[in-house]
C-alpha cells in the first residue's frame, strides 16, 4: 500500500485540507473507489475505512492479481466533516456539483479538479454517496443512463438491486455522472445509513465491492456469490406521499414486502398525539425507500416502492 | 389582492405558503398584459425585497395610470428568507437548481412546479437575485447567449448598468430563467447589490426601470424616467481574479471604477503572521463590475470579474 496526498489546499485559520489516496496493487488503473464527498457522510468514509484495511491485508497475502491499480479515497470533505456541515465550510456549495471542477476557479471547483484528476482515466469508479432525502434505503448500485452505462457490471456487485437513473441537468456536474462521460465505468453505492454508522451495511457494502474486483479480475478473493440484481429504473419506482403534517410514526422497514392497502405508517397530531393519517400502500410490492425523521411535512416523499415485486 | 400561489403543511402547526399581490388596473380593458417580479429564491439574497416594496407602493399612489396586472413575488424560498439561509431549508437544497419541479416529486419540486405554473402565460418575468454574501455586483442583467436575442432589447430599457450576455451551462437548465423562458415567458435575471444587505440606491434604480419596461409592454402609461444605457459584455471580454491563498482580502479599488491591466485589485494578507500573502493584479483594463465583499478568503476565492475595455 502506497498512502499520498492527492490534493492540498492552504489555510490561514485551520490546518491544510490533505486529501489521502491509498494505492495498491501495480499496474493499470483498474479501480477507484471514492467515499464521502460531503461532510455527514460519515458511513461513506467507514465503508472505504474497512475497504482500506481489507485491501491492505489482501496486498499482503498475494491477493492482488499482477497488473492492477486500485486507489481507495475514503474522504475528500473532512473540513465540513470536522465542524458538522454537509457541504463546504466556507461557502456551503457542493464538491460534488462541481465535478469536472477547473483548477483556476473557485475554492470547490479546484478541489472537484483536482480529485477529477487523479481518479479520472481508471477502468472503474465506484463512489459511495446519499441521497438529499433522510431516509433508508435497500442497499443497491445505482448508475446514470448517459448513453455509456453498463448495467450487466452492476450485477457483478451482487448487491440485491441496480438502479438506472435518467440524468437531469443538475446531475451532470456529478463525479458519477463525469466519470462515465470520460470513458470510466461508473457506479454510485448506497447503503443504508449517512450520518451513522450501520455496520451491517458497512459490512455488505465492503463485501460486495471486493466481490466486484474479484469479477472484474483485479483481486484473487473467495466471497459468496451475492445477488443476481433487480434492475430497476428510478421513474419506475411509486411514490408514497404524506398527506398529513405532523409527527411521523413508520411501521415497514426497507426490504419489505408489502400488501396493497396496507398501512406503512401513521401521522399524529403534534401536540395531542392523535392519529390524524394512515398512509396505505398504493401498491403491492417491496419497500426500496423508506423517509426516517420523527417529524414530517405534507406532501413528503415518506416511501418509494418497487411495484409488484415479490421478495 | 393577496393570493397564496402553494402551501404545504409544516410538521408543528404551520404552513410553509409562498405568496403574491396581484395588482391590476381598475379601468384596463380587453386582454391585460402581466408582468411577473420574483426573488427570494436564495434566503441571503435581500435586494429584491427592497424593489418588491417600493413597486408596490408606486402601483397604490398611481393606481390610475396601471393599465394591466403586476404580479409581485416576494419571497419564493420564505423560509429561507426568515432563517437567513440560502438553500430551502430542511432540505438543503438550491432552490435555483430544481426547476420546472415536478408534481409529483419531493416537496421542493411540488413547490417549483406550482411556481411554473402560477407564472405561465405572463408576458414578461424579472428574477431579481443579489450575488451572495461574498461578492457585490452592480446591477446588471445576465442572459445566456441562448436567449441573447429575444431578451437584450428588454434589458436594455431596464435601468441597469451592465447586461452580461454569457456561454450555456447544462446545470443551468434548472434555474426558473431558464425553465420560463422555455415556455414562452421571457425572463430577465437582475443580479445587484450583496447577499445578506438592501442597497436603497440600487432598489430605486431597477424599480424605475421596471416602470420603464411596464410601459413599454403597455402595462403602465404613467410617467418615467429615461432608463440608462448599460454596457453590454460583448463590448469586451470578462476577466476573472481569483485568490491563490488564504487570508483576509482587503481591496485597493472601488467597485465600477476603471482600472489599468496590471495594477493592484487588492492584498491578501495573514493576520497570525502580520505579513502580505498575495497582491492581486487586474488582468485587463476595464472596470471592476463584481468585487469581493466579504474578507475571508481560501484559495480559488472569486476576488473580482473586470470587464476589458475603455469606458467613460
Amino acid at each position: 500500500m502506497r498512502k499520498e496526498v492527492i490534493y492540498q489546499l492552504g489555510n490561514t485559520y485551520r490546518d491544510d485540507l490533505r486529501i489521502y489516496g491509498y494505492h495498491f496493487g501495480k499496474g493499470e488503473k483498474s479501480a477507484c473507489i471514492v467515499g464521502s464527498m460531503r461532510g455527514n457522510e460519515v458511513q461513506q468514509m467507514y465503508v472505504c475505512s474497512q475497504l482500506v484495511k481489507a485491501l491492505k491485508e489482501l496486498e499482503g497475502h498475494g491477493g492482488f492479481v499482477p497488473g492492477s491499480e486500485i486507489l481507495v479515497i475514503p474522504s475528500v470533505n473532512h473540513f465540513s466533516m470536522n465542524i458538522g456541515k454537509r457541504f463546504w465550510a466556507v461557502d456551503n456549495t457542493d464538491i460534488n456539483r462541481m465535478f469536472p471542477g477547473y483548477d483556476q476557479g473557485e475554492t470547490t471547483q479546484r478541489i472537484a479538479a483536482g480529485v477529477f484528476d487523479v481518479v479520472q482515466h481508471y477502468s472503474c469508479g465506484i463512489q459511495f454517496t446519499s441521497f438529499y432525502m433522510p431516509g433508508d434505503f435497500i442497499p443497491h448500485v445505482r448508475m446514470m443512463e448517459t448513453g455509456f452505462q453498463k448495467p450487466s457490471l452492476a450485477n457483478l456487485f451482487g448487491l440485491p438491486y441496480v438502479v438506472i437513473r435518467k440524468p437531469r441537468p443538475v446531475d451532470t456536474t456529478t463525479l458519477n455522472y463525469n466519470w462515465q462521460i470520460w470513458d470510466t465505468n461508473a457506479f454510485s453505492v448506497y447503503t443504508n445509513a449517512t450520518d451513522r454508522i450501520d455496520q451491517v451495511s458497512a459490512g455488505q457494502a465492503v463485501a460486495s465491492v471486493l466481490r466486484f474486483l474479484t469479477r472484474m479480475g483485479f483481486l484473487r478473493y473467495t466471497s459468496h456469490s451475492g445477488y443476481i440484481a433487480t434492475v430497476v429504473r428510478e421513474d419506475d419506482l411509486k411514490n408514497v406521499k404524506s398527506d398529513a403534517a405532523g409527527i411521523y410514526r413508520r411501521l415497514v422497514e426497507p426490504g419489505q414486502e408489502v400488501k396493497k392497502g396496507e398501512v406503512l405508517a401513521e401521522v399524529l397530531d403534534p401536540h395531542e398525539g392523535d392519529v390524524v393519517s394512515r398512509i396505505l400502500s398504493p401498491e403491492r410490492g417491496i419497500i426500496f425507500f423508506a423517509y426516517a425523521q420523527p417529524l414530517v411535512m405534507e406532501r413528503a416523499i415518506i416511501f418509494k416502492i418497487i411495484k409488484r415485486l415479490h421478495q | 389582492m393577496i393570493k397564496t400561489v402553494v402551501s404545504v403543511g409544516l410538521p408543528v402547526d404551520e404552513k410553509l405558503r409562498i405568496r403574491k399581490q396581484t395588482m391590476e388596473g381598475p379601468e384596463a380593458k380587453g386582454e391585460k398584459k402581466r408582468i411577473c417580479i420574483v426573488t427570494g429564491t436564495h434566503g441571503d439574497e435581500l435586494e429584491g425585497q427592497y424593489v418588491c416594496y417600493e413597486l408596490g407602493r408606486r402601483l397604490k399612489e398611481q393606481k390610475e395610470h396601471l393599465k394591466g396586472i403586476v404580479d409581485i413575488y416576494p419571497a419564493l424560498n420564505p423560509l429561507g428568507v426568515d432563517s437567513i439561509t440560502r438553500g430551502i431549508p430542511m432540505f438543503d437544497l438550491d432552490m435555483n437548481r430544481i426547476f420546472p419541479g415536478n408534481e409529483d416529486g419531493p416537496v421542493p419540486e411540488y413547490v417549483a412546479s406550482r411556481i411554473i405554473e402560477d407564472i405561465k402565460g405572463a408576458d414578461l418575468c424579472i428574477d431579481i437575485h443579489a450575488s451572495n454574501i461574498f461578492l457585490r455586483e452592480i446591477p446588471q442583467v445576465r442572459i445566456s447567449e441562448m436567449t441573447a436575442k429575444a431578451l437584450l432589447p428588454y434589458a436594455k430599457k431596464l435601468n441597469i448598468d451592465y447586461v452580461w450576455i454569457h456561454g450555456a451551462a447544462t446545470v443551468l437548465e434548472a434555474t426558473l430563467a431558464h425553465s420560463l423562458n422555455m415556455i414562452g415567458v421571457p425572463t430577465l435575471v437582475v443580479e445587484m447589490g450583496v447577499g445578506m444587505r438592501i442597497t436603497l440606491e440600487y432598489g430605486r434604480q431597477l424599480a424605475d426601470g421596471i416602470f420603464c419596461l411596464m410601459k413599454e409592454l403597455g402595462i403602465w402609461d404613467g410617467d418615467v424616467i429615461r432608463p440608462k444605457k448599460p454596457i453590454i459584455s460583448t463590448d469586451g471580454q470578462v476577466g476573472f481574479v481569483n485568490a491563490n491563498h488564504s487570508g483576509i482580502f482587503i481591496p485597493h479599488v472601488d467597485h465600477w471604477e476603471s482600472i489599468r491591466k496590471g495594477e493592484t485589485i487588492g492584498e491578501i494578507l495573514n493576520p497570525l503572521e502580520g505579513k502580505v500573502e498575495e497582491n492581486l493584479y487586474s488582468p485587463c483594463d476595464g472596470m471592476v463590475f463584481t468585487l469581493r465583499e466579504y474578507p475571508i478568503v481560501n484559495s480559488g476565492s472569486l476576488i473580482a470579474r473586470v470587464l476589458g475595455g475603455e469606458f467613460h
